[in-house]
């Protein structure tokens, strides 16, 4: 398709909806959204984009192969639940950091938790796209 | 392989295997005082405690005999093959294929815990594939080293299965634990096929009748090889596992017959298709059948003249047949042939060689002073103290013991002795690499025959007491046990065995005619393999028809079927419920999917059916937001996004949708109508009862105070119940992965 509102469009789309992919991540654990919604909306960007401009382009604008994301994104997510194994939890239990807590607000959250949320919002977008782009190589 | 030219062959593939067996075999061998003590020892590391599975090992004098026989036989197979196979392309591999098999041997014999043992035996399964198939060139070697894997491979999952019944029943896998519990198993009800399982493994193990075909099969592989599994090591892994079981599951009629039954028919079959062949490693081969069969046929019985008979007959057979099979592997390297009609007066030339054979050959006829002699006084005496029947087990043991004076005369007298053929010319000495194991062995044999109480107290005597315990002692071992019934029937074997020696050729060209004509279970074994791959063939075609509205309507009116009976079975009536109290907006998203559905099922375009279907889902997730799950809801959008753009891409290149096979869609109908009607009363039935909320009480208390997030879904998906998660995001690679390589894969003709 050789639209040039379209590209102009979905060049714009895709930075916005990846914007927003990472905002949906990173609020998931208190309202709507986290790894798997997110991983969705990022593909989302992706998938338009490629129809928009090809999928030769879209892989470019990925920079990584998807298979790999989805790989790294698996190894992220067990890195997360082996984390737990090194303060002698049990495989899987969440490991939390408050940064400058005080007595009124819990500060900076950051956890393992987030962590794997990471990871899985990896895997979702770099199967989807791995699925998608090799669909529309193949027709 | 030609050894009278020099080669190197001190090299670190050849001679660190010989260093790991020696070094092991110095380890086992210290501990032979602490064991001929009547002690015991046990290793353990816990492994998964939860399930029961330790790395625990157990000493007693069954495992160290076996033990000393693998690493010590092994140590001389290795420094032989290190000259055997010197300059061989492939020498490391053979090196690290033979000790990666030795240490899993090792492994099998000491595992107390009974799933241990089950992965050393399968690993002794992998690696004699390997070593079967070294020669991988050749199709012959190929098919013997499959079918020699499918078939152990077969009888190990039979183990496994009988294993798993056996720690079910007991309590526990470790087998020292289970063999002091009597009656544990044999009293259960589940003995029946706790045996059947269990000697399923060990009969193919240890090529029994039915399952004896593959190991003159193996036979394919080179010389060594023969010699250390095909003889002394893995064949006898199942007389191993029937040794270590026999506390626990002997003492039946079943265990009994079996055995018996099992372990001579075998034995005369193989002692009489031994005398049938001219390829002297095949003879041989035929042999070892024979002595597997002898012990198991001992092993079923319980008394202390068998089971010392058993014993003593391991150690005895372990050690002249890996000396003999030596020896046929010199005559082949240094002559370069093995058949018995053209080997002839070779003793001048290799007079060690000759002398060797001669001793291991005469243990194996059984003449004094060797060791086979008492193994077959004992065999005798066991005989007669049999459960079963004495006479019909001492006549088949007379026979096998006189086709074996037969053979040994075969394979060691006359190719080097007899003058009734053309002597072969200009053939040289082996190298003395190759001449230590067969000269070791059978001065052992010797050694042990005129000082059998050196071997009785510290291997026999405890090798019997792990056996049978201290029910009954062990037989003594002597040379002269007086004028006796187990004499008599030696020098009737030796009357029988010289009178087979001397119509040997016409014996065999009769057996020859006898077994040609007669169904062989090796080409029965080909039969089987192709029908097992044409039924597949046939069921794979009948099921994956490769139509995709097939699939759909096999999975959808099977589920339908399983939903429908269910519910039809389990409960009565359809629950009422009230006019629902809904607001307009629910009723205009009802006529939505309504439409959407519709839409789908009348068009005859692909996009718009995808359009219709993209309605629906809109419609779900609009569902899910008027019921407050905004995440649901928002994975439901875009995931009905991502498929419409998806099959979008699809259907562009895709022909309008046929009307032809639209004839098909009254059916179609019945059944998405049929499962829309039990999905709704399903529904209704579950929201008839009150709801259990405890799960949702938990999640609502505990995931601020104890995950530190206000949104229950993700807490749910990222913290609580990560695990599944992560075996989710798991399967979505693979579907991934699966996606692509089926993508990526051209059809078959595309290819070049």
């Amino acid at each position: 398709m050789n639209s040039v509102i379209l590209i102009a469009g979905a060049r714009l789309q895709a930075v916005l909806l990846l914007v927003f992919s990472a905002y949906m991540l990173l609020r998931g654990h208190n309202a709507p959204g986290g790894g798997f919604i997110g991983g969705l909306i990022a593909a989302t960007g992706f998938v338009v984009y490629a129809i928009a401009c090809g999928t030769q382009d879209a892989r470019k604008a990925l920079r990584f192969d998807p298979g790999s994301i989805a790989g790294a994104g698996l190894g992220i997510a067990l890195f997360a639940g082996v984390m737990a194994v090194f303060w002698g939890d049990a495989f899987f239990t969440g490991q939390w950091l408050f940064i400058g807590a005080t007595e009124d607000s819990k500060g900076l959250p950051l956890s393992s938790v987030l962590i794997f949320d990471i990871g899985v919002y990896l895997v979702v977008l770099g199967a989807v796209l791995s699925i998608t782009f090799s669909l529309e190589e193949a027709v | 392989m030609d050894t009278s030219t020099p080669t190197r062959w001190i090299t670190p593939a050849g001679l660190i295997p010989v260093a790991i067996a020696g070094s092991l075999f110095v380890w086992f061998a210290q501990m032979i005082p602490v064991i001929a003590a009547g002690d015991t020892l046990r290793f353990l590391w816990e492994w998964v405690p939860s399930l029961g599975v330790n790395f625990s090992f157990y000493i007693d004098g069954l495992s160290l005999t076996f033990a000393l026989l693998i690493t010590g036989i092994g140590a001389l197979v290795m420094l032989y093959s290190a000259r055997y196979l010197a300059g061989h392309v492939h020498q490391a591999r053979f090196s690290l294929f033979l000790t990666s098999f030795m240490l899993s041997m090792i492994g099998l014999v000491l595992s107390d815990n009974l799933l241990i043992l089950f992965v050393f035996w399968e690993l002794t399964t992998i690696t004699s594939y390997l070593l079967i198939g070294f020669n991988h060139d050749t199709l012959k070697a190929r098919r013997s080293a499959l079918q020699a894997l499918m078939m152990t491979g077969v009888g190990g999952l039979a183990l496994l299965a009988g294993i798993i019944l056996i720690g079910t029943t007991a309590g526990t896998f470790e087998m020292s634990q289970i063999n002091q519990m009597p009656g544990v198993l044999t009293q259960s009800v589940m003995y029946l096929p706790i045996l059947m399982l269990v000697l399923a493994g060990a009969f193919t193990k240890s090529a029994q009748m039915p399952f004896h075909f593959w190991l003159p099969n193996a036979m394919a592989a080179p010389t060594p090889v023969s010699a250390y599994l095909h003889s002394a090591t893995m064949v006898k892994a199942g007389i191993y596992l029937l040794a270590r079981t026999h506390p626990s599951l002997s003492g039946t009629d079943v265990w009994l017959w079996t055995l018996t039954i099992a372990g001579a028919v075998t034995m005369v079959f193989a002692s009489i298709m031994a005398l049938r062949q001219t390829d002297l490693k095949l003879a041989l081969a035929y042999t070892t059948l024979m002595a597997l069969g002898a012990l198991t046929l001992l092993l079923g019985n319980e008394s202390g003249y068998t089971i010392t008979a058993a014993a003593t007959f391991l150690i005895v057979h372990s050690l002249y047949k890996a000396a003999l099979f030596l020896v046929v592997g010199i005559m082949d390297a240094q002559t370069g042939t093995r058949d018995a009609d053209k080997l002839f007066g070779m003793g001048k030339a290799m007079p060690i060689t000759a002398i060797a054979a001669g001793i291991a050959a005469l243990s194996m006829a059984g003449f004094p002073p060797f060791l086979g002699f008492i193994g077959k006084e004992l065999k005798y005496a066991g005989a007669i103290a049999v459960a079963s029947e004495p006479i019909i087990v001492a006549g088949a043991f007379l026979i096998a013991s006189a086709l074996m004076v037969a053979i040994a005369g075969i394979v060691s007298f006359r190719p080097f002795w007899s003058k009734s053929g053309t002597p072969i010319a200009g053939v040289k000495e082996a190298p003395w690499p190759m001449l230590v194991g067969p000269v070791v062995l059978a001065s052992m044999g010797a050694f042990f025959g005129i000082f059998p109480d050196v071997l009785a107290n510290s291997l026999v005597n405890p090798t019997v007491a792990a056996i049978i315990g201290n029910a009954e002692p062990a037989k003594e071992l002597k040379l002269w046990a007086g004028v006796n019934l187990p004499l008599f029937l030696s020098i009737a074997t030796f009357m029988l065995g010289f009178t087979l020696y001397y119509y040997k050729i016409q014996i065999r060209t009769a057996l020859i005619r006898m077994t040609t004509a007669a169904p062989s279970f090796d080409n029965g074994w080909d039969t089987l393999m192709a029908g097992i791959a044409s039924g597949s063939k046939a069921l794979t075609r009948m099921i994956q028809t490769g139509v995709l509205r097939q699939y759909m309507f096999v999975t959808f009116a099977t589920a339908l079927v399983a939903m429908g009976a269910t519910l039809f079975i389990r409960t009565t009536g359809i629950p009422s419920v009230g006019w629902p109290d809904i607001e307009l907006w629910d009723w205009l998203v009802f006529l939505l999917v309504l439409l959407g559905a519709g839409l789908t099922v009348v068009t005859n375009s692909r996009i718009t059916a995808i359009a219709g279907l993209g309605v629906v889902g809109i419609g779900m997730a609009m569902i899910f937001i008027l019921f407050s799950a905004p995440d649901v809801a928002i994975t439901q959008l875009l995931v009905e996004t991502l498929v419409v753009v998806l099959f979008a891409a699809a259907a562009l290149k895709l022909p309008e949708l046929d009307k032809e096979r639209l004839g098909a869609r009254p059916l179609d109908a019945l059944i998405a109508l049929g499962f829309g009607v039990v999905t709704t009363i399903i529904v209704m039935k579950v929201t008839a009862g009150p709801i259990d909320r405890e799960l949702t009480t938990f999640f609502e208390t505990a995931s601020w105070p104890e995950a530190f997030g206000q949104n229950i879904v993700n807490v749910i998906l990222v913290d609580f119940r990560a695990l599944d998660t992560f075996g989710e995001i798991a399967v979505v690679l693979i579907a991934a992965i699966s996606i692509f390589a089926l993508l990526k894969s051209k059809p078959e003709e595309d290819k070049p």
